[in-house]
């Protein structure tokens, strides 16, 4: 019956041709585009971007790009290991007999321009892990407690609390303790504490819009609970979502690297930043390109996801309208 | 007021209890047996029964756990394992160091990062605001353990031999040592009592101290000590407070009242500072008190890199020694700070903004 009526309402009312046209050539502006606009418009957010696109080439062709096998110890004409070697540069005047080495090598006599290269892989990993995880966590959680309310809210918001009631990285530290330290570890821990901030967003977003008409209508239709609540009520929660994510990688890694340089996080061999900067931090007086390196690299990443978490936010407030905005 | 602050406080309590509880189950929940760890790894069968006897871990754990809770009301944190002594009294040692710490690093971040944010944003988009804006973007993505031995690497190693260098590690130089106050004054006080963890308390936080017995040495080498720490431990929050306060800024100067005030012909700085900057202390307020929670986990970071003996540094070390009743004091009196800071902050708001009622 329905369908016949739809089929007699669509032969009565004649759609004009020259109105289909418009319709193809119509640029929505959906909030999607009219954010991607602005993105590439402002000036933090190109940088980020840029940065970040270095560094995901980096990562992706580094066994291309880089000299050496990060995990190879390497050894001089004569047999012995070059431990620590300064940086020898070609360019520079490095005589041409010597192995080339633009950042030397560390103290298991390993290129440590390799594994800077290398270490773009895991950190990179890292930060998008962690955060696709305790965003999802996040979310679910924060669904739950605002679409169901009463005691499931309440035990869910308490355990969000207790874990904002520590000081973050303490408590990161304290559970690496109990899991045992290892990068996967480090990464659950961080993972953790990170939970209560996407659910909280989560949570008041689905507490705003759930009386709201349009979700009394859905219901009225008779879409169930969970259409209702992934359907309508949650792409609300997108865009501080992914301005909140953004941040939170950069976050993540920084956290991460953390836990590494105290000796918490990535075992060796693995080339990660962090434990690359920790188990060399006491040749700081004596090699100190050992532990700047590591650390302008973990500083550059996590600037790279700052920059474009900050574009983003100004990118997606809807106060901020066309070029009008803080930048 | 009066009956906000008290509620706060009492529903402060769950809380802490939550807390306690909590890491009372991790630090139980670390693998591995308390006994090897720290008699080492040849401790026979027979010690180990008699050290988890004496410590009451052979108890279960919620025994444990009522145990611990009666002795904490009545102000005994047990003894550490490891080094035999009570954990009160190695609060007593240890806190004064982060305290220290944390203020300084605090003070900085607040009287750096206001008036920097409070000028890019009266300047906005000039060559000041897009400076300051860009390092406090720097400022945020730089790690503490990074920047902390970059500031070792530029006071104690490039500039050794001149006037600026900083020393890299400790809390005095070598030979230095503070006369305790109690001491200086000849004060009696008997060992092991509450008032001797009191007095050793006030006497470890040297400023104080030297300031008590007028040791101008120490004071100076103490400051010296704390300068680069507290710069590494400091750099984040001051820079976010920086961006707070200039966001902040921007959108109270943009309110008709401001163009109003300006049109009456006040002065600039009246403008800025009473009717700008007053009303938009509130979301700086409570950016500085979370920052609170980057500086205790920040501690941990910057007494590794330093070497100083503060409560960071304590507990990561208990950590690695499974020395539960360290852990579980520590922790507490860190999550205590930390909660009771977010509770100042709440209570601000209602001096800050008197629309704001709180009940």
């Amino acid at each position: 019956m329905i369908s016949q009526s739809s089929e007699s309402i669509a032969s009565v009312v004649q759609i004009p041709d020259d109105n289909i046209a418009d319709i193809g050539n119509y640029k929505s502006n959906s909030l999607w585009r009219l954010t991607l606009r602005r993105l590439f418009r402002q000036r933090s957010a190109q940088v980020g971007m840029v940065m970040l696109g270095l560094l995901v080439f980096t990562a992706v062709f580094a066994p291309i790009i880089a000299p050496y096998d990060p995990a190879r110890v390497i050894e001089d004409a004569n047999g012995r290991i070059k431990v620590r070697q300064a940086p020898c540069i070609h360019l520079l005047g490095c005589p041409a007999d010597q192995s080339q080495h633009i950042f030397g090598t560390d103290g298991n006599g390993r290129d440590q321009f390799s594994r800077i290269l290398y270490g773009a892989r895991v950190s990179l990993r890292i930060g998008v892990t962690v955060i696709t995880a305790a965003v999802l966590i996040g979310t679910v959680m924060g669904a739950i407690a605002g679409y169901a309310g009463g005691w499931l809210d309440n035990l869910l918001m308490r355990g969000t609390d207790i874990i904002l009631a520590f000081p973050f990285f303490l408590l990161a530290i304290a559970l690496v303790f109990v899991l045992g330290p290892s990068l996967e570890n480090a990464m659950v821990a961080i993972a953790i504490v990170s939970i209560p901030t996407y659910a909280r967003v989560v949570r008041a977003t689905v507490l705003s819009l759930r009386e709201t008409d349009y979700v009394e209508a859905s219901r009225a239709l008779g879409a169930s609970s969970w259409r209702i609540l992934f359907g309508r009520i949650l792409p609300n929660a997108l865009p501080p979502l992914i301005v909140l994510a953004t941040l939170g990688i950069a976050t993540a890694i920084l956290d991460t690297a953390a836990l590494s340089f105290l000796g918490l996080g990535a075992q060796e061999p693995t080339a990660e930043w962090g434990t690359m900067l920790g188990r060399e931090r006491n040749q700081i007086f004596s090699a100190p390109h050992l532990v700047i390196i590591p650390g302008i690299a973990i500083s550059i990443t996590v600037l790279a996801f700052n920059l474009l978490g900050d574009g983003l936010r100004d990118a997606l407030d809807p106060r901020l309208v066309h070029g009008k905005g803080s930048k | 007021m009066i009956q906000y602050t008290v509620r706060r406080m009492l529903l402060a309590i769950p809380v802490l209890l939550a807390i306690l509880i909590v890491v009372f189950l991790l630090a139980r929940a670390v693998p591995g047996d308390p006994c090897k760890s720290i008699l080492g790894e040849k401790a026979t069968a027979e010690t180990c029964e008699r050290f988890t006897k004496i410590h009451g871990l052979d108890k279960p754990v919620p025994v444990q756990l009522a145990i611990y809770m009666s002795n904490m009301l009545r102000g005994d944190f047990g003894d550490s394992i490891r080094f035999k002594r009570p954990v009160l009294l190695m609060l007593a040692e240890r806190l004064p160091m982060t305290i220290e710490l944390g203020m300084a690093a605090m003070t900085l971040a607040l009287l750096v990062g206001i008036p920097a944010g409070i000028l890019s944003a009266v300047r906005r988009n000039s060559a000041i605001d897009v400076v300051t804006m860009f390092g406090a973007n720097i400022g945020v993505s730089l790690p503490v353990f990074f920047l902390g031995l970059l500031l070792i690497y530029l006071f104690a190693v490039v500039l050794r031999d001149t006037p600026f260098s900083l020393p890299p590690s400790g809390r005095l130089s070598p030979g230095i040592t503070p006369t305790p106050f109690f001491v200086y004054y000849e004060l009696a006080v008997e060992p092991n009592t509450g008032k001797f963890y009191l007095y050793q308390f006030i006497a470890k936080l040297y400023i104080l101290n030297s300031i008590l017995t007028s040791d101008w040495v120490v004071l100076k080498d103490t400051l010296r000590h704390l300068i680069l720490p507290s710069i590494a431990l400091a750099t984040i929050p001051l820079a976010i407070i920086a961006r707070m306060t200039r966001s902040s800024m921007l959108e109270i100067l943009g309110l008709d009242y401001i163009r109003t005030a300006k049109a009456k012909g006040l002065p600039q700085r009246m403008v800025i500072m009473k009717h700008s900057f007053r009303n938009a202390l509130l979301p700086i307020v409570t950016i500085a008190g979370l920052q609170m929670a980057a500086i205790l986990g920040g501690a941990v970071l910057t007494e590794t890199i330093f070497s100083l003996p503060g409560v960071g540094l304590s507990v990561y070390e208990a950590i690695t020694a499974r020395d539960f009743p360290v852990i579980q004091g520590f922790v507490l009196v860190i999550a205590f700070i930390y909660v009771s800071f977010n509770l100042i902050v709440d209570l601000s708001y209602a001096i800050l903004d008197p629309r704001i009622r709180l009940d």
